[in-house]
């Protein structure tokens, strides 16, 4: 069979992008829509390490793949701290729940 | 050849972890899949040759990410006999947008003729004979604003190096420094105020 090349990371990687979206739509806990979005970010990063190794964009890709990772790590942790929020004041983490715009 | 196989094992745990995340109705169970597919994207990237960002991806996101998310389910927990749950129609209909998009996503890539780019390359094996797979130092350099392995774009008989990644290296640290702060407040210990009813004061 043919050595593994491009494409191969690039569907891996949109098979996890594809996971996390509808992850992110039809989870009702607020942390199952969170960890859809991990699976979103560590999609793109495939894509951004398998385009470094593969293409003239080099260290770049890697460079990215980085700041993604912190900056996921960042959003995870304020995200979190919404959802606790939400449950404190609420008592549920069902997000169908939260449908009212008042305090 | 090895290097295939290997490739192959991964990515099916990588993929079935993914999916096994979407599938999942237990919220708990749903975090173990992520840690088994975001280690397998690790290992992915050990075999792109990207061996820092794959430590940094063990180290923060199985090691901190996974277990914050842990940590979230555990102090929301809902009742022991309630259940959340996706309705079936619900995920059949998400199940056929994702998988139109994941169609629509791999046919382009399919489409595209990748090996015209300039300086590609057709396998993963050549990462183990070539190069040397150490990418910490240029990372490292890259972030301090070196680039020595490329020369400024579009004058590159000057001699000059293209600038690298400090300024962005500083405003993410400044970002996470003030998130963090941001976060610890909004999910601090909140003291509840018990109304008393002064006499007369």
């Amino acid at each position: 069979m043919e050595p593994v090349g491009l494409n191969a990371f690039l569907m891996v990687g949109a098979i996890m992008f594809v996971c996390g979206i509808v992850c992110m739509a039809i989870k009702r806990n607020a942390i199952g829509v969170l960890m859809g979005v991990e699976l979103v970010l560590n999609g793109a990063n495939l894509n951004f390490v398998a385009f470094a190794r593969y293409t003239p964009f080099g260290l770049d890709g890697q460079i990215f793949a980085l700041f993604v990772i912190v900056l996921a790590a960042a959003e995870a942790a304020v995200a979190l701290a919404i959802a606790l929020n939400f449950y404190n004041n609420h008592l549920t983490i069902d997000v169908d729940r939260g449908n009212e715009l008042q305090g | 050849m090895n290097a295939d196989l290997l490739f192959y094992l991964f990515a099916a745990l990588t993929c079935g972890g993914a999916l096994g995340v979407v599938i999942t109705q237990n919220i708990v169970r749903m975090a173990f899949w992520l840690i088994l597919s975001l280690g397998s994207v690790s290992a992915l990237f050990f075999l792109l040759g990207a061996d820092f960002i794959g430590a940094a991806q063990l180290l923060i996101y199985v090691g901190g990410t996974v277990v914050l998310l842990v940590f979230g389910v555990m102090l929301t927990a809902s009742g022991p006999y309630l259940q959340i749950k996706t309705s079936a129609a619900d995920g059949l209909l998400g199940a056929c947008v994702g998988g139109l998009l994941l169609f629509v996503l791999i046919s382009t890539v399919c489409g595209l003729e990748w090996s015209e780019l300039p300086g590609h390359q057709n396998s993963i094996g050549a990462v183990a004979e070539g190069i040397e797979g150490s990418t910490l130092r240029p990372l490292g350099l890259a972030f301090l604003g070196l680039r020595p392995d490329r020369a400024t774009p579009g004058d590159e008989t000057s001699g000059k190096l293209a600038t690298g990644y400090l300024l962005p290296f500083e405003i993410i640290s400044v970002h996470l420094l003030v998130v963090l702060i941001g976060a610890a407040y909004l999910a601090r210990a909140k003291r509840r105020t018990v109304s008393d009813d002064h006499g007369l004061s």
